[in-house]
């Protein structure tokens, strides 16, 4: 029995089996469980009541509607700003780089409560209104860090022969730009836009400190019916948030699967 | 020239809009006033009052928690994820590739809906929620990234060395000690401190988890405090210094990695 023990310990593959089951119970049964709740209505029985709710109460749909505008809109402006940011820092020699990479990532780390806040009383300070303008200030300062390093990651690896060659062939440095550089960078591009797009329309909380309460994301409307104990609908209106993300994630899966390596920013 | 002087300013700018906040947080931890943005002459009170404690003990127990189930949580995922990365690396190529797959999920999932997934888990078994719950849930998305930070080292080692321990006559265990956690050792700590720093700045997974019997963590407690109008002038000095923190621990591991590289 002993030996026996010994031997399965001894085979390293059998080493994943705790984190399977880790894996097992606390991420692939809780997701189950909200496709659970959302199919049950109030008496555990199966149901569509949650989707018709949905479907019929304009106020969650909005809600719904207007946090993907929002996370759309951010993500324009980050991919704005964040382009050509990133196409600068991989054009500096690599030391200046890595610096600007570490300048961009350090603020991140500080508690985005606080950033948010922070944010706040920038706006006191500068004596500028709280409201949307405020809010996708909020949003591109949280995120925008997102945007600039796979975009950066893609361009710095870019083989600079190609560019060469399209310079050789007598292309002006705006047919380079479009015809080699863009196209090389797409991975870095639909990689960026995930990081930014995905976080951005399940946040949370920072739309009411940004806007005083004015305005309210679909992140707000799950967390207020999961706290007033309407688990049932709020497990549905995940699962419609989960479909969105399982959609745009399926839709660039290289961009998804390289935004998880890149999850690992430092 | 011209080009390089555009470009430069272009990366201020945006530098200077990411750094703005978190300047005026810093600089405001040096006066008394009550309302952030007021500047009543300089002072360290708020500094040697958030240290005293006493008035604000309720601060100081919210810090106390989220190093505790950040150093609790930094731990146990990167003992489960380091033991995860090896038996992953030795798995066949169907197998290492789905386990990997299911890895990225609390990855890629949005905060909210890990943090909604847990809640219901733990309410179908009844638990009571707290510290347990928070440092489960915290587990949960912390150790896939010790896994994504453990796993190129295991590609870049020599799988010999452990074979040919064996071959001389080390047990199992003895050769895992000597041969593979040294050499595992260096993306053991970033992914450790990675762990840590997410559990620390963690928001909405606690905010599902941590029940409602009186337990706050740093972002539960600016969370209730935001929600209440006034910010606890005491956060500011608090926030500059995990400002600081940060900022020696990041260049700590550049350094660290900056030397793995030569």
């Amino acid at each position: 029995m002993y030996r026996k023990i010994r031997s399965f310990v001894g085979r390293r593959r059998n080493w994943t089996i705790p984190y399977v089951l880790f894996l097992a119970f606390f991420v692939i049964v809780p997701l189950a469980l909200i496709v659970v709740f959302a199919f049950s209505n109030n008496e555990g029985g199966f149901s569509f009541t949650n989707f018709r709710k949905f479907w019929m109460q304009p106020e969650a749909m909005n809600t719904f509607i207007y946090s993907v505008g929002v996370a759309i809109v951010t993500t324009f402006i980050c991919l704005i700003l964040g382009y050509p940011a990133a196409y600068l820092m991989s054009r500096m020699e690599p030391k200046r780089a890595k610096l600007m990479v570490i300048l961009f990532i350090l603020p991140m780390w500080v508690n985005f409560l606080i950033r948010t806040l922070a944010t706040v009383a920038l706006f006191d300070f500068l004596k500028l209104p709280l409201g949307e303008g405020a809010l996708y200030f909020g949003m591109v300062y949280n995120f925008l860090p997102f945007m600039i390093y796979p975009i950066y990651n893609i361009l710095q690896k870019t083989d600079q022969n190609l560019i060469e060659a399209a310079q050789d062939l007598g292309a002006n440095p705006r047919q380079v730009f479009l015809k080699t550089t863009l196209p090389l960078s797409t991975p870095g591009i639909s990689s960026g836009i995930l990081m930014v797009f995905m976080p951005v329309i399940s946040t949370f909380a920072i739309a009411e400190l940004l806007t005083i309460n004015n305005i309210k994301l679909f992140g707000t409307t799950l967390q207020e019916n999961i706290y007033n104990g309407m688990w049932n609908y709020g497990a549905a209106l995940s699962l419609v948030m989960l479909l969105l993300i399982g959609i745009t994630s399926l839709i660039n899966s290289d961009g998804s699967t390289k935004a998880a390596e890149e999850g690992n920013l430092i | 020239m011209i080009k390089r002087i555009l470009s430069s300013s272009y990366l201020g700018i945006l530098l200077v809009m990411l750094y703005a906040p978190i300047l005026i947080i810093i600089i405001f931890s040096f006066t008394e006033a009550k309302v952030l943005g007021n500047w009543t002459g300089f002072s360290f009170k708020l500094y040697t009052s958030l240290f005293k404690g006493g008035v604000h003990h309720s601060l100081s127990s919210a810090l106390l928690n989220t190093l505790v189930i950040g150093l609790i949580a930094a731990f146990a995922s990167t003992i489960l994820g380091t033991m995860a990365a090896i038996g992953i690396y030795n798995l066949q190529p169907g197998p290492q590739k789905a386990v990997k797959m299911v890895n990225t999920i609390p990855i890629l999932n949005p905060d909210i809906i890990t943090a909604i997934s847990l809640f219901l888990l733990f309410v179908s078994l009844g638990l009571t929620q707290g510290y347990t719950t928070v440092i489960l849930a915290h587990i949960t998305f912390c150790t896939p990234y010790v896994v994504l930070s453990v796993l190129p080292r295991l590609r870049r080692m020599n799988t010999n060395l452990y074979e040919a321990a064996l071959d001389l006559g080390a047990t199992p265990f003895k050769a895992l000690w000597k041969i593979l956690l040294p050499e595992l050792r260096p993306g053991m700590i970033s992914g450790f401190i990675l762990a840590f720093t997410l559990s620390i700045d963690d928001f909405v997974v606690t905010l599902f988890t941590i029940g409602n019997e009186g337990l706050e963590t740093l972002s539960t407690y600016i969370y209730a405090d935001a929600r209440k109008g006034g910010l606890t002038p005491e956060l500011r000095p608090l926030s500059a210094i995990i400002f600081v923190t940060v900022l020696v621990l990041l260049i700590v591991i550049n350094q660290r990695a900056a030397k793995r590289k030569v």
